[in-house]
């Protein structure tokens, strides 16, 4: 079985986001970039789908950063078996559309049975590198997914919907799947396991074509702003305690027994 | 059915009915007897997994007299020792899936009295390493190694906040790379001093006490990252290869005499393990700094703390580098200290259960223990009339203060030495 992880960078979240100075982006400049936490849970449950039933993995993604070949050591350390990154001129962060079609182009060699991405990322909340994907290379798509079970030339995929509710899917191959989490919480790659990948893995490179572009642009990006603010009491216990009686009786939030 | 006793031969179970030894005929229905132990009756198998490993080699030493179970900090709230894993692992039981694999806080007291040197602050970071890199880790440890490996600190925190708490200390602590020239020492903050809320305290204090001293410091600011050292001793040596590398070289860029370390770990680290990697450097931590300057600083030390104050010697910087007068000559500086020593201090001090990445173990430790090592180490605190727990190394504030409450002894105050001096300082 040949299973395919499509991974991306994301900006770490913990860090404070700025705004660049045009006001239509984050500041790439300022930011650390982290593996997109369900490209992570896609990695996992791919890496487990092989070790169940056999095969090999694939990792894949658009370097557009510069700095993917961490991410795909990473990957490597934890048991993907190839790695290769899409290299061209393009944006940091570039838009979907445009990952979607360099994938899509890139994968098409690789003959997959299994493709699978996070059903969505932090940076874009798009969620639609998986279904264009799947729309390019006319497969099947199921997003949402918390599980896959490949036997027998199917998938067997769960797919969570709203409500609590679970569904199971037969999906014949080659499937794209979109992974909400992984059925077990992602591995951890040793950092020397990692290192050592870093040394002797190689990693295909490559040449992508032209950025397609999703059609539309952001005009401002801005932090959201405050309509009013939470005041903050100091003092003893005994002094906060009394205020917060007080606010408590003036609003009318308790009422006595007669 | 005990462990072992499976692997009983039965033919070698003989009784005698007449039996006479030496002339003298002493048969009788007692003497049934077995013939000498065959000590291989068990399948050593699992010992020879763990001296095969470089580092590991010691546990085959040892004789099983029982010393290190006393003094073990862990046996003290629990069921470990090492001469209980040497036995367990003898016998079959595999250390590298074994929770007692996490227990150890590599405090040293047992290799300070053992008379076969089992060394289990090499044995066990050796066989962690193993689990490790199997994906055998407690969650809660791998959150803190996936914390440390991506933010440069354990606690998650970003990496560009590194020098943030200095907003908060009302006194400089310059930036090396905003200094642009050389200082005499260069002041390794540590990530919970630099993080920590309560860490935090301490860090402010000491910036106050060397800006008071004159001293001519700088910090390394966002060069800075975590030590490493207790991941390493937790089994993740890569990643503590790692992080050495890049201090060292943020080490390297800046010219400075000596370093001063605000935490016992770092300053072994630093002392004891980045040298292996080509980084030796004159050192020192806080409290001995501090010493050398009592002459200046005493004067300064203006308000009595009437309190009665005992002191919790960090195992990184009593055991393990020797240094137990320093943290307390400058307790004896603040007038009004009435200085109390608990029965376990000095050599033969408690462990807080923070080293060897007990500090991210607290979960797991607490599964498998009856009590925290920090929750028996306040409540000796108490029995000994304490006021004040004082302490002086990072991992201690916040964990003695959690134990403080959890066990119902709120009254119990947690100052790091720095803390009590700059409260002094200050009037």
């Amino acid at each position: 079985m040949n299973i395919v992880v499509l991974i991306k960078q994301v900006p770490n979240l913990t860090d404070e986001l700025d705004i660049n100075s045009a006001g239509t982006d984050l500041d790439h400049d300022a930011l650390q970039y982290v593996l997109n936490e369900w490209d992570e849970h896609a990695l996992e449950e791919a890496v487990l789908a092989k070790e169940a039933a056999g095969g090999a993995v694939t990792v894949i993604g658009v370097d557009t950063t510069g700095e993917l070949d961490g991410a795909l050591h990473t990957a490597l350390a934890k048991g993907a078996d190839k790695a290769a990154k899409i290299t061209g001129d393009y944006p940091r962060g570039a838009d979907s559309h445009t990952q979607a079609r360099l994938l899509a182009d890139a994968i098409k060699g690789l003959s997959p049975d299994v493709v699978m991405t996070g059903v969505q990322a932090a940076d874009d909340r798009d969620g639609q590198i998986g279904p264009m994907i799947a729309a390019h290379l006319d497969l099947p798509y199921v997003g949402v997914v918390t599980g896959v079970e490949v036997k027998g030339g199917q998938a067997f995929v769960r797919k969570e919907y709203a409500g609590g509710l679970m569904a199971e899917f037969e999906v014949a191959l080659p499937v794209v799947i979109g992974v909400q989490a992984a059925h077990q919480p992602p591995r951890y790659a040793p950092v020397s396991k990692i290192r050592q990948m870093a040394k002797t893995a190689k990693i295909d490179e490559i040449a992508g074509g032209e950025a397609a572009g999703s059609g539309s642009t952001v005009r401002r990006m801005f932090k959201p702003e405050s309509a009013s603010h939470a005041e903050m009491w100091e003092g003893s216990p005994e002094e906060v305690a009394e205020k917060i009686a007080a606010l408590i009786a003036e609003k009318g939030l308790l009422k006595r027994d007669a | 059915m005990a462990v072992g006793l499976d692997k009983i031969q039965p033919e070698k179970i003989t009784q005698k009915e007449h039996f006479v030894v030496e002339g003298m005929d002493i048969s009788g229905h007692w003497n049934r007897m077995f013939e000498q132990r065959v000590i291989w009756d068990y399948d050593v198998e699992q010992l020879e997994r763990v001296t095969a490993l470089p580092g590991g080699e010691s546990l085959n030493w040892c004789y099983g007299c029982g010393k290190c179970t006393t003094v073990c900090p862990v046996d003290i709230v629990g069921d470990y020792s090492p001469r209980k894993i040497h036995r367990k692992t003898q016998t079959g039981i595999d250390l590298f899936t074994s929770p007692d694999l996490w227990l150890c806080t590599t405090c040293m007291n047992c290799l300070r009295v053992c008379p076969k040197e089992v060394n289990m602050i090499q044995i066990m970071p050796a066989v962690r390493e193993q689990a490790v890199l199997v994906g055998n880790v407690p969650p809660e440890l791998q959150k803190a190694f996936e914390d440390t490996a991506k933010h440069g600190n354990p606690l998650g925190q970003p990496q560009r906040k590194r020098a943030d708490w200095v907003k908060k200390a009302g006194t400089p602590a310059p930036i090396l790379k905003d200094l642009k020239r050389p200082v005499d020492i260069l002041w390794y903050v540590g990530s919970y001093p630099s993080y920590h809320p309560r860490g935090i305290d301490a860090a402010c204090a000491a910036a106050r006490i060397f800006n008071a001293l004159g001293v001519d410091f700088g910090i390394l600011g966002v060069e800075e990252k975590d030590d490493g050292d207790s991941q390493r001793l937790a089994g993740e040596k890569g990643l503590f290869e790692m992080l050495a590398e890049q201090n060292i070289a943020a080490f390297n860029k800046y010219e400075w005499n000596r370093m001063v370390v605000t935490g016992p770990h770092e300053f072994n680290a630093f002392k004891n393990e980045y040298p292996k990697l080509g980084f030796q450097r004159p050192i020192a931590h806080y409290t001995r700094f501090l010493v050398e300057h009592l002459d200046k600083l005493k004067p300064m030390l203006k308000k009595p703390i009437d309190l009665k104050v005992t002191f919790h010697d960090p195992c990184y910087l009593g055991r393990h580098n020797g240094e137990y007068d320093a943290p307390r000559e400058l307790l004896r500086a603040i007038s009004g200290i009435e200085l109390v020593e608990m029965g376990r201090c000095r050599e033969n001090g408690y462990c807080c259960g923070g080293g060897g990445g007990g500090m991210w173990l607290d979960s797991f430790t607490k599964e498998h223990t009856q009590m925290r090592l920090s929750e028996r180490r306040v409540r000796e605190a108490v029995e000994y009339g304490a006021d004040v727990l004082a302490v002086c190394c990072p991992f201690e504030v916040s964990r003695f203060e959690d134990a403080a409450k959890s066990t119902g002894n709120d009254k119990l105050i947690v100052r790091d030495i720095l803390e009590l001096l700059d409260e002094s300082m200050r009037g």
